[in-house]
């Protein structure tokens, strides 16, 4: 099967940790920003960018918001870098129920970095903006991506069920769950 | 809805333990702004001058700045206010840091302390939840130390906290509060904290803080940051390196420290040492600080990098800025090694880093002249080094010599007699000072020196140049694009001073200039230490992001106050008469402003009489130095005129009476209405 080719826009947030000063600006512009009506407020406990910091270990991460995941990791890792041992959370950008990081804290629900998406488009994410240190870099890249690819991943996914159910019952689940919709 | 600030103090009781959250007046924060100037009115109102320094009636006031919390970029100072144990006037030290913003975003603009806890305790302010808790397990920890326990048993990493180190529990005079990066260091708010039994107040916040007019607050903010880039590619030529860009003295990034090391005084403020600094000291310096700094590090939202992580090999790692990089070394003659290792410990103890090698080279100059002798200094090893060490622990131990060098070097010279007196020779209003002694008298650094009442030149100083630029050419190219200035004539005022001749140094700037001058540079330390603004970006440098012809639109925008120019000005004048009035209540008087002695070589005494007379005048304080009662009035501060009448700090005869229609005092403004 051949499949259209579709480009995509990748957009992502370098990240150099050797060059965070600590400020935490990025923290200040994304709350700003992410307020309604925009900058109206400001509280870092709302942004979605957090630098997590140990001064005296010098280690400062900045970390901006990823998906949420209802359940923490089975295990977890831990790294040494340069010397430094970074907290085993330190580089997950996940929401999640281990830790207080990237949830709204009146209402505790998750929030997740959008790239300052805006009408018109910002030139660059707020907190790459307000970041002098250039600790934060914005890149956007064009990515192409063929349609069928997604398919053959869905197969996969089918085959490895069939195998370990029996494909009858893939096929009762699939009636019933088009019988609900 | 009340904007950039949250409207509300929490008053704590240590006494009682009670804790109030109690709502502010807006009507105050137009008057007084906030940080200092509402801490100023708080003090007058609460805090009589029968109350001594350590007296449970004595307040201890943390304050976030008006616009501290807001997107405003270096806005994140603390402002500590209390009654001086050294001076006993009034003390407003600062600290940048991330204590100001936190406390802003867990709901309140200040933390008032007043009474005494009879057990040591820490504060603990979560958003709606504060409690006092118990921290007898923290007693003689270091200040560092005492924060990382405390973030560790909260079980929070994302709190802020402010602690004392064992000089402050033991009421040290020059006893500063720490903060990490940060400190209050300056005259003994340590040793208030410490006496009110207080080890710590730790803060974390999850609140908003909300803007009045939100896209041209940003506006503003952006716009400073842009100017930030700028100045930053653009380092102003001509000047020595450290005061060529923004931010405190960068002395954590630059390596060359010629200026220093050869214009400051070495040992007990003594020694110039004029061909110090060659390239064999320059590359042993440049090799410690390399092996010793493991980042550049910042305040909260601010891009400037003037503080560093430093990690001696051997000891604890710390958090350095500024000067303190070279107190220690110079006071001791020693080097930078050695300056930044018993830095840490300095630190950890919780002492300012401006007066304490001081006092150790006092002392230690006393004992090489026979005033203190053998007896007092039983155990002092014999290595220079080491004895600083030992006097160190000695003064914050407060054990044997050290407890009469913990009050500082006037009043450790009052006790110990025998002449010591005039080895407290660098003093103002009884505070150390910067070990500088220069040849000129400098008319507008003798207005500071003598009326500046943080008792700091630092934090008087800034904007206008220190010195003339030789070439015109040069001074053309420098005041083109400068902005800042509140009034042309300050550039032509910098065009026309020569380092030689008849537009130089004493008799130039005239007297009149030196008076728009010191209270152009006055007036902007002061705004910034009621929006919680860091000099760094405002009042220090030249040439800073923050003026105020931008002032005004910040507060406005981001508070919601109506403002402009002139009503910045008179808020300003206003609480800076009141820091005034606080201290002449005192008994502060004209016979305590004053510069060393020994500041300048060449004196000057009638022109430096002329200076003062001037000054004041322009001030609106009559001959003595008090603000006048037709001054207090037109700052509507007809309370404090009523309140040194009835102390007979002013009588009739020196100010238009009371009841005065506006008419008749319209007439007096002439002529004015001084002694």
């Amino acid at each position: 099967v051949t499949g259209e080719k579709k480009k995509k826009k990748i957009k992502s947030i370098k990240v150099d940790v050797d060059k965070c000063n600590g400020c935490r600006a990025c923290e200040t512009a994304c709350s700003a920003f992410h307020s309604t009506p925009k900058y109206s407020s400001n509280n870092p406990a709302r942004s979605r960018i957090r630098v997590i910091h140990e001064p005296l270990k010098d280690i400062y991460v900045p970390v901006f918001a990823g998906e949420y995941t209802p359940s923490e990791c089975a295990g977890r890792d831990k790294y040494v870098i340069d010397g430094k041992e970074y907290d085993e959370c330190a580089f997950c950008r996940a929401s999640c129920p281990s830790r207080d990081l990237f949830k709204e804290p009146d209402s505790g629900l998750p929030i997740k970095c959008d790239m300052c998406e805006a009408v018109p488009p910002l030139e660059e994410p707020m907190c790459v903006k307000w970041c002098l240190a250039d600790a934060l870099i914005f890149e956007e890249r064009e990515e192409e991506l063929e349609e069928e690819d997604k398919r053959e991943e869905m197969e996969i996914g089918l085959e490895a069920l069939a195998k370990e159910h029996g494909l009858e019952k893939i096929i009762d689940a699939v009636a019933r769950m088009s019988e609900k919709s | 809805m009340r904007y950039a600030e949250t409207g509300y103090n929490l008053e704590i009781d240590l006494s009682r333990g009670n804790i109030e959250r109690v709502e502010s007046d807006p009507g105050l924060t137009e008057l007084y702004l906030g940080g200092l100037g509402t801490n100023a009115k708080i003090i007058w109102d609460r805090v009589p001058p029968e109350v001594e320094p350590f007296s449970p009636d004595n307040l201890l006031i943390f304050s976030a700045g008006l616009l501290c919390g807001t997107p405003a970029l270096g806005c994140n100072r603390t402002i500590v206010s209390t009654i001086s144990p050294q001076t006993d006037l009034m003390a407003f030290s600062m600290m940048g840091g991330f204590w100001a913003p936190e406390l802003k975003f867990a709901g309140y603009d200040k933390v008032i302390l007043q009474g005494k806890s009879p057990n040591l305790v820490y504060l603990w302010i979560k958003d709606d939840k504060v409690e006092i808790r118990d921290a007898s397990h923290l007693k003689g920890k270091g200040a560092t130390e005492t924060s990382e326990l405390i973030r560790q048993e909260l079980n929070e990493p994302k709190a802020q906290v402010a602690s004392i180190g064992i000089a402050g529990e033991n009421r040290v005079y020059f006893a500063s509060i720490e903060q990490g990066r940060s400190s209050a260091s300056r005259l003994g708010i340590g040793a208030v904290m410490g006496d009110k039994g207080v080890k710590a107040i730790a803060v974390r916040g999850t609140k908003d803080i909300n803007i009045a007019q939100p896209a041209k607050f940003m506006e503003l903010c952006e716009e400073v940051m842009e100017y930030i880039k700028f100045r930053n590619d653009n380092p102003i030529p001509g000047v020595m390196p450290i005061l060529q860009g923004l931010g405190s003295p960068q002395e954590m990034a630059i390596h060359d420290e010629k200026w220093h090391t050869e214009n400051f005084m070495w040992g007990n403020s003594r020694v110039r040492r004029k061909d110090f600094w060659n390239e064999e000291v320059s590359k042993k310096w440049m090799e410690t600080m390399d092996k010793m700094r493991m980042r550049l590090i910042s305040c909260y939202n601010c891009p400037m990098k003037c503080g560093a992580t430093i990690s001696p090999p051997g000891h604890p790692t710390y958090m350095m800025k500024c000067f303190s990089k070279l107190t220690y070394t110079m006071a001791a003659m020693s080097d930078l090694d050695f300056g930044l290792k018993i830095a840490q410990r300095a630190t950890e103890y919780g002492v300012d880093g401006f007066s304490t090698p001081q006092v150790m080279a006092f002392a230690l100059e006393l004992y090489e002249n026979g005033i203190l002798t053998d007896d007092d200094m039983k155990g002092m090893p014999s290595d220079n080094e080491g004895k600083f060490y030992w006097l160190l622990d000695r003064i914050v131990q407060r054990e044997g010599i050290g407890d009469v060098l913990a009050n500082g070097t006037y009043w450790a010279a009052k006790k110990i007699g025998k002449g010591a007196e005039e080895y407290a020779h660098n003093n103002i209003k009884k505070h150390e000072q910067l070990p500088l002694k220069l040849s000129m008298l400098n008319p507008v650094y003798f207005l500071m020196y003598c009326t500046g009442e943080k008792i700091n030149i630092t934090q008087i100083e800034g904007q206008f140049p220190q010195a003339p630029y030789p070439e015109r050419e040069h001074r053309e190219a420098f005041v083109k694009d400068w902005f800042q200035v509140p009034d042309e004539k300050f550039k032509q005022y910098f065009l026309d001073w020569e380092p030689r001749g008849e537009n130089s140094n004493p008799y130039y700037p005239t007297v009149q200039m030196s008076c728009d001058i010191v209270d152009w540079q006055e007036k902007m330390h002061y705004i910034d230490d009621a929006l919680g603004m860091c000099a760094g970006l405002s009042s220090f440098p030249l040439k800073p992001p923050y003026h105020i012809h931008n002032y005004p639109k910040f507060i406005a925008t981001g508070a919601g106050i109506e403002m402009d120019e002139d009503k910045l000005t008179q808020a300003a004048k206003r609480y800076r008469t009141l820091v005034r009035a606080i201290n002449i209540r005192r008994g502060m008087r004209r016979k305590d402003e004053k510069p060393p002695e020994n500041h300048w070589k060449k004196r000057f005494p009638e022109l430096e009489k002329k200076l003062l007379d001037e000054y004041y005048k322009f001030k609106g304080w009559n001959n003595d130095g008090i603000p006048t009662q037709e001054s207090l009035h037109e700052l509507d501060l007809d309370y404090v005129s009523e309140d040194f009448q009835q102390r007979g700090i002013l009588t009739n005869n020196d100010a238009p009476r009371a009841n005065e229609t506006s008419a008749a005092r319209e007439k007096n403004e002439g002529g004015g209405s001084e002694l």
